[in-house]
């Protein structure tokens, strides 16, 4: 550790330390994100959501694009997993089935970021398996 | 000094930017009552913890009352001592005090002198409202040689506190405790004795009930003046004429030397001896001895001790014992004038009249409350038996006039007994701040010079200021002379020394604020400092009304060394009259 | 670099710590090695969250979820199914008291709904043990902003615009303070954090110093700045050795970076702090007695003038802020006064952080904007009354402050409304009663309070609230006198208006406000002899229904003092003379025969 010797070290220190806190900075106020889930039963991890998921924080943090990426129980689409849920603010929330890495990317590039609709979306009102609660 | 403009009781009245409330108010007739707050003015001693809370008055636009011992006035300020509303919260409070209080003033020794007391009388205070059996606080009392502590009867004005703190520097009391059990104490639960007190009493001076008394010693000369083997003389030191007459409803500074005589003799002692007469023998062998060191100093002598510093004070003694160990052999051993008679008492006197030192009873009325304790330091006793017996207070002498019957205003004035009773000017001033080092001065001066002083009153030496410095010529050889009263005073005066900030050859100092004259045993001033200042003058009166100013031509003096003792620091000198000095943390 | 997935924060205050939440972190860690899965989720220790009567807590983000009470055994599970698999562990979610539901996500959970977090900002959220994450929201860019672009009078002044009252209980604007301090010249000048939090049940300013203490610290820096004070001083309790540690941590750590010490951030300012430590003595929380305290003095209060801004610690300027005070600080200067004044009421600018604690579900620390209501405190986020009893009073300002009721529970929470309604914001102590507390015993116990830690300096104070005591004891115990109420009254009134300090001028708080909103219940206790609430033990009447009682001496076994007598089968009587109320009888009788009054 070195002494900050001005005010511009101090913020250039704060960008480099923000991205630790993302995370939770993000869950402060995850209502103005889009918000990810990425399903993470097991029917999940082993058809590869464990990847899935890494691919869109990275690719999230690359560009500091404003979504928050949690993982959630089994949604009850096991047939169609990985599964990851994508709800954009003020919209209904997507689900989008066979979610493969460079699925992944389309759905940050494409849906998140243009508002483009993908295949794959799963279009039935479905009911993820907590609000069934 | 700019001044401002306030309204007390709907009266406009025009103060200096900067005064009190309390003060604008007793300027303008208006005595606000305090439990605590104390001034005395040119003596540099101010308790003001704003804690008695008796002192409130209404301040418009005020929320809550306010001290109007500590609040400034504000220009425009308008302010009321005398609502419905202060009222009811003064006399709450001083109910609230007097519910935490010992209903025992009928036998208390502060009665008719008590703050509270009068406080309550002045209240019109008839019930207390408490629960019934209102806890108290109580406490061990500490009685020591010199002063008694029942505090019981402590209402945490804190003005012993400041007196033995920030006056005194010798921080034996402190407030210990907290909430109702808090009261002011020596650290550790101590006794006094096992304290860093000096005895100056100054603390009890300033008690304004009767938790901080003086030892009553009354009942001792008693018992002594009733037992017919004993032959009973008494010494009267020279403070002491200038503030009985208080006690009597007299002028402060009103001197009643004859009369007090008179009444000693009265009440029947055998013979009404001065302590005078011990000062002026003092100043032979303390003024000898400066001399001896300035003449060794002078011829080049290395290991001399200067400054010599005065030594007749008690409470200055144990002060040095206590807090300059280093230094014990730089003061005078001379001892001091109490110790001198009592000394020249026991065995000069008991040889005059035949009879064994027991049966010689040497009773001492002193300013001082030191001086019960000093009179049993062991040192000055000879197997057992004290050269002074018994040692009481202006104010005990007053109780015991009173206690017999005598009207004091009306006896006739009556002269000392010879020879313990003649004494000089010299002698008399040793009662204020200056006045051992102006006698020394006299005495010194001649012998040094072999010249006869044209002038004896040295006015530069005299003054109420706590340190006081001036240079005297003796015929060419300046000296350089330190005074200092209050012992805070000495502690910066020996500190000043230390650092080198001081250069002197002999030093004065005396413990309590004025000199001997404002000693703790004297009549209370109640805070008021004009008092000090009328004995001070009185003081000064005596002495010029005396034919022999000068102690060495005392001719009882003379007679004594030429019957008795030799020459001043001869052997049997040294041994009657001198004593050494112990570290007090050793003892 | 990792990117993990999630963070588990885990609650490293002393509420939580003793209940095992180092054990937690540990498992937790553990677990997740077992795993693999130390690149995806990361443990941190954080202060506290507030929400202490369920702790420990854990909380997991980015989805929010609030795990209470949990165990060291409880960490595989959650690491196992919440950190691998996605699926909550529900039985450990925070159960909703009106609903019973469990409750996913905490940002729906009511005791957060309603708060403002400010002072509170970093507490439960960065790991206060690591300046990294201080610094990465922001920590420390309003002193660097401060030292490099503006001059201290323009600091002050945004401090002044802001209308930050001290959170100590006085409510004095900080800015005018500080303004004060600056404006008077002396060549050595003070900046002093008063942690001496006294007030019982108060851990506000403990939880800021264990959650984020360099938010302190930098707030003191830019006072020193300010006031033009070189040196900074926190008086803190030594009963508070976790936050005197971080504290310790976040100032060497800030050292090292040069945010402490000379030239700070090359900007030629120096600071630095040192800790006092307070022995607990809690009029030390009043300023001229904690400014005694840290010149080794006794700790009593003098009289006011001079202030400390004119003549403190050593004679020198000083100025003593509180630490929720200071926590509130560089929020102000990043995002700027008129967002702060955009919070709250006219008066009063800004949150308050409360600790809410006695008869209420969610017992915890709250950051609240002013003007909430005491219903929304109390109902809202406080979950209401315990075991669905009435309300009956709600005592805020700690011992110093006064008992609200029912008819103040849509006033706005503000300092000078609560002082209209006979309490006071004190530091934010907000104890709720219900209609078993008896208010003559509350008074009483809070008169305890003061009585014991009055420092004994003004006569009013130590004598005054020593009596009022003795007073209620005899009310409780059955032996007061209506004379007694008016006595009381008029001795509250005196000590209010005489005493010398904040101390003794509020302790006769509870007293009087007790004395206006439940009259009929004082009047029960002299007049009738009763407890309406049932507390005085001096004022209960146990007696035996005779038509109840079967005679099967059960009671009289049971009875310690030999109160009860009777033959076999035969209805017993108990002595009151001899009865001591302890109600072993009641306990024991099986037919509900005797009585209680």
């Amino acid at each position: 550790m070195n002494k900050i010797k001005s005010l511009d070290d101090l913020r250039k220190m704060k960008q480099n330390l923000e991205n630790g806190m993302n995370i939770r900075e993000k869950s402060n106020s995850p209502e103005s994100l889009v918000q990810i889930r990425v399903a993470m039963a097991t029917c999940g991890i082993a058809s590869g959501a464990r990847a899935v998921m890494n691919t869109l924080i990275e690719r999230i943090e690359k560009d500091k694009i404003p979504a928050v990426v949690t993982q959630g129980g089994c949604m009850g689409y096991c047939y169609a997993e990985p599964t990851v849920e994508v709800k954009v603010p003020g919209k209904d929330p997507v689900v989008f089935g066979y979610v493969d890495s460079k699925v992944a990317i389309d759905i940050i590039e494409k849906y998140v970021l243009q508002g483009e609709l993908l295949e794959g979306i799963i279009p039935v009102n479905y009911q993820t398996i907590n609000d069934k609660k | 000094m700019e001044k401002i403009k306030i309204t007390i009781d709907n009266k406009q009245v025009e103060v200096s930017k900067g005064t009190t409330i309390y003060h604008a108010a007793k300027a303008n007739g208006i005595d606000i009552p305090t439990l605590c707050y104390l001034k005395l003015d040119h003596l540099n001693i101010e308790n003001r913890p704003g804690g008695c809370r008796v002192c409130v008055v209404q301040i418009e636009g005020r929320k809550n009352l306010a001290p109007s011992c500590s609040t400034l006035c504000a220009d425009g300020m308008v302010v009321y001592t005398n609502k419905v509303r202060v009222l009811n919260a003064r006399k709450t409070v001083l109910e609230l005090i007097l519910s935490d209080h010992p209903k025992e003033c009928l036998v208390c020794s502060s009665s008719g002198q008590c703050d509270l007391q009068k406080l309550s009388q002045k209240m019109g205070i008839r019930e207390i409202h408490a629960v019934e059996n209102a806890e108290m606080s109580t406490y061990r009392k500490d009685y020591s040689p010199a002063l008694r502590r029942d505090m019981d009867k402590c209402i945490m004005c804190r003005r012993c506190e400041t007196i033995c703190n920030d006056v005194q520097t010798v921080g034996a009391l402190s407030a210990v405790n907290r909430g109702f059990m808090s009261v002011v104490a020596p650290a550790f639960e101590q006794d006094l004795v096992d304290s860093p007190c000096t005895f100056c009493g100054q603390c009890v001076a300033v008690c304004p009930t009767g938790a901080l008394t003086p030892f009553d010693d009354t009942a001792k000369v008693i018992r002594a003046l009733a037992d017919p083997t004993k032959t009973v003389i008494v010494q009267t030191a020279p403070a002491v004429r200038a503030a009985l007459g208080e006690e009597f409803g007299l002028e402060p500074g009103t001197l009643v030397t004859g009369k007090m005589v008179s009444a000693l003799r009265t009440m029947g002692f055998d013979k009404v001896f001065d302590t005078d007469f011990a000062a002026d023998l003092t100043i032979m062998e303390e003024g000898t001895e400066l001399l001896n060191r300035i003449s060794k100093f002078l011829n080049g002598d290395k290991d001399v001790k200067l400054p010599i510093l005065t030594s007749c004070c008690p409470a200055w003694v144990n002060f040095f014992e206590e807090n300059y160990p280093t230094m014990l052999d730089v003061p005078s051993t001379a001892r001091s004038p109490q110790q001198m008679f009592g000394s020249i008492a026991k065995n000069y006197f008991a040889e005059l009249l035949g009879i064994k030192r027991e049966d010689l009873v040497v009773i001492s009325v002193m300013p001082c409350l030191a001086k019960k304790y000093e009179c049993q330091r062991e040192e000055f006793s000879t197997n057992g038996n004290p050269d002074v017996d018994y040692s009481i207070s202006t104010r005990e002498l007053a109780s015991l006039i009173r206690f017999a019957n005598i009207d004091f205003n009306s006896l006739s004035e009556e002269d000392f007994d010879r020879p313990l009773g003649e004494s000089t000017g010299a002698a008399v001033i040793f009662g204020a701040t200056g006045g051992v080092i102006e006698a020394a001065v006299r005495t010194a001066y001649e012998l040094y010079t072999g010249k006869k002083l044209t002038k004896v009153d040295f006015k530069e030496l005299r003054g109420l200021e706590g340190i006081r410095t001036a240079t005297l010529d003796f015929n060419g050889t300046p000296i350089h002379i330190g005074i200092a009263h209050q012992l805070g005073n000495a502690r910066k005066l020996l500190d000043g020394i230390r650092s080198g900030m001081y250069n002197f050859h002999a030093i004065e100092i005396m413990a309590c604020p004025g000199g001997c004259i404002g000693g703790a045993g004297q009549p209370l001033h109640h805070g008021d400092s004009s008092i000090i200042q009328a004995r001070f003058d009185a003081i000064y009166r005596e002495d010029a009304s005396k034919t022999i100013r000068k102690s060495h031509e005392n001719p009882y003096i003379i007679k004594l060394y030429e019957d008795y003792l030799g020459h001043p620091m001869s052997e049997k000198a040294h041994h009657l009259l001198h004593t050494k000095y112990f570290e007090k943390n050793k003892n | 670099m990792s990117h993990y997935k999630m963070h588990l924060l885990v609650c490293g205050g002393t509420g939580c710590r003793a209940s095992e939440s180092e054990k937690i972190t540990e498992n937790l860690n553990a677990e997740i090695k077992k795993l693999g899965l130390e690149n995806e989720a990361q443990v941190v220790v954080t202060g506290c969250f507030g929400f202490c009567e369920k702790g420990p807590i854990v909380k997991i983000v980015p989805d929010n979820t609030f795990y209470t009470q949990v165990k060291p055994e409880d960490c595989a599970e959650i690491v196992s199914e919440h950190v691998l698999k996605g699926r909550k562990v529900s039985r450990l979610l925070y159960e909703d008291p009106e609903t019973q539901k469990h409750v996913e996500d905490s940002k729906h959970m009511g005791f957060y709904q309603k708060q403002i977090r400010i002072a509170l900002r970093n507490c439960g959220f960065i790991d206060p043990e690591n300046i990294d994450e201080y610094i990465a929201r922001d920590g420390y860019a309003a002193l660097g902003n401060i030292l490099t672009e503006m001059s201290p009078q323009q600091a002050i002044d945004i401090m002044k615009k802001s209308g930050l009252r001290g959170r100590g209980g006085g409510g004095f604007p900080t800015g005018l303070k500080w303004e004060i301090a600056s404006s008077n010249k002396a060549d050595q000048k003070y900046v002093v954090c008063n942690a001496d939090e006294g007030d019982p049940g108060a851990f506000m300013d403990r939880s800021i110093l264990e959650g984020d203490p360099h938010s302190v610290i930098e707030a003191m820096a830019i006072c020193g700045y300010c006031i033009g004070a070189n040196k900074g001083i926190v008086y803190i309790r030594a009963e508070y050795p976790l936050a005197i540690k971080r504290l310790k941590i976040a100032a060497r750590q800030a050292r090292v970076y040069g945010l402490l010490g000379n030239d700070v951030l090359g900007t030629g300012f120096s600071f630095d702090i040192e800790l006092r430590y307070g022995a607990g003595a809690f009029v030390c929380g009043e300023e001229t007695a904690l400014i005694k305290s840290m010149e080794g003095l006794r700790g009593e209060p003098t009289v006011k003038p001079p202030f400390p801004a004119e003549k403190g610690y050593l004679g020198k300027p000083t100025n003593v802020n509180n630490v929720e005070t200071y926590a509130n600080v560089p929020a102000i200067f990043l995002k700027g006064p008129e967002w702060f004044a955009s919070i709250g009421t006219e008066k009063s600018k800004g949150t308050k952080v409360f600790a809410l604690a006695g008869k209420i579900n969610n017992v915890g620390l709250i950051e609240v904007p002013m003007g909430i209501t005491l219903r929304e405190v109390i109902f809202e986020i406080g979950g209401g009354i315990k075991d669905g009893k009435k309300f009956k009073a709600v005592q805020t300002g700690g011992p110093s402050g006064g008992c609200l009721t029912e008819k103040h529970l849509d006033t706005p929470i503000d300092f000078d409304n609560l002082i209209a309604a006979g309490s006071m914001m004190g530091s934010g102590g907000m104890i709720v009663m219900d209609e078993d507390d008896c208010m003559v015993s509350v008074a009483k116990f809070y008169l305890e309070f003061t009585v014991e830690e009055s420092c004994g300096k003004c006569a009013p104070c130590r004598i005054g609230n020593k009596r009022l005591h003795e007073i209620l004891e005899k009310i409780c115990n059955g032996k007061g006198t209506e004379a007694d109420i008016e006595y009381l009254k008029n001795l509250s009134k005196v000590i209010k208006d005489t005493a010398l300090c904040g101390l003794g001028q509020t302790s006769p708080n509870p007293v009087l406000s007790t004395i206006e909103h439940f009259l009929d219940e004082y009047k029960a206790h002299v007049t009738e002899r009763i407890c309406p609430a049932g507390q005085c033990k001096a004022l209960k009447l146990y007696t035996i229904i005779p038509e109840k009682c079967t005679g099967c001496t059960a009671c009289t076994r049971a009875c310690p003092v030999g109160a009860i007598s009777g033959e076999k089968r035969q209805p017993h009587i108990i002595d009151v003379d001899k009865c001591i109320r302890c109600g072993a009888c009641y306990d024991k009788c099986k037919f509900t025969a005797i009585h209680v009054q």
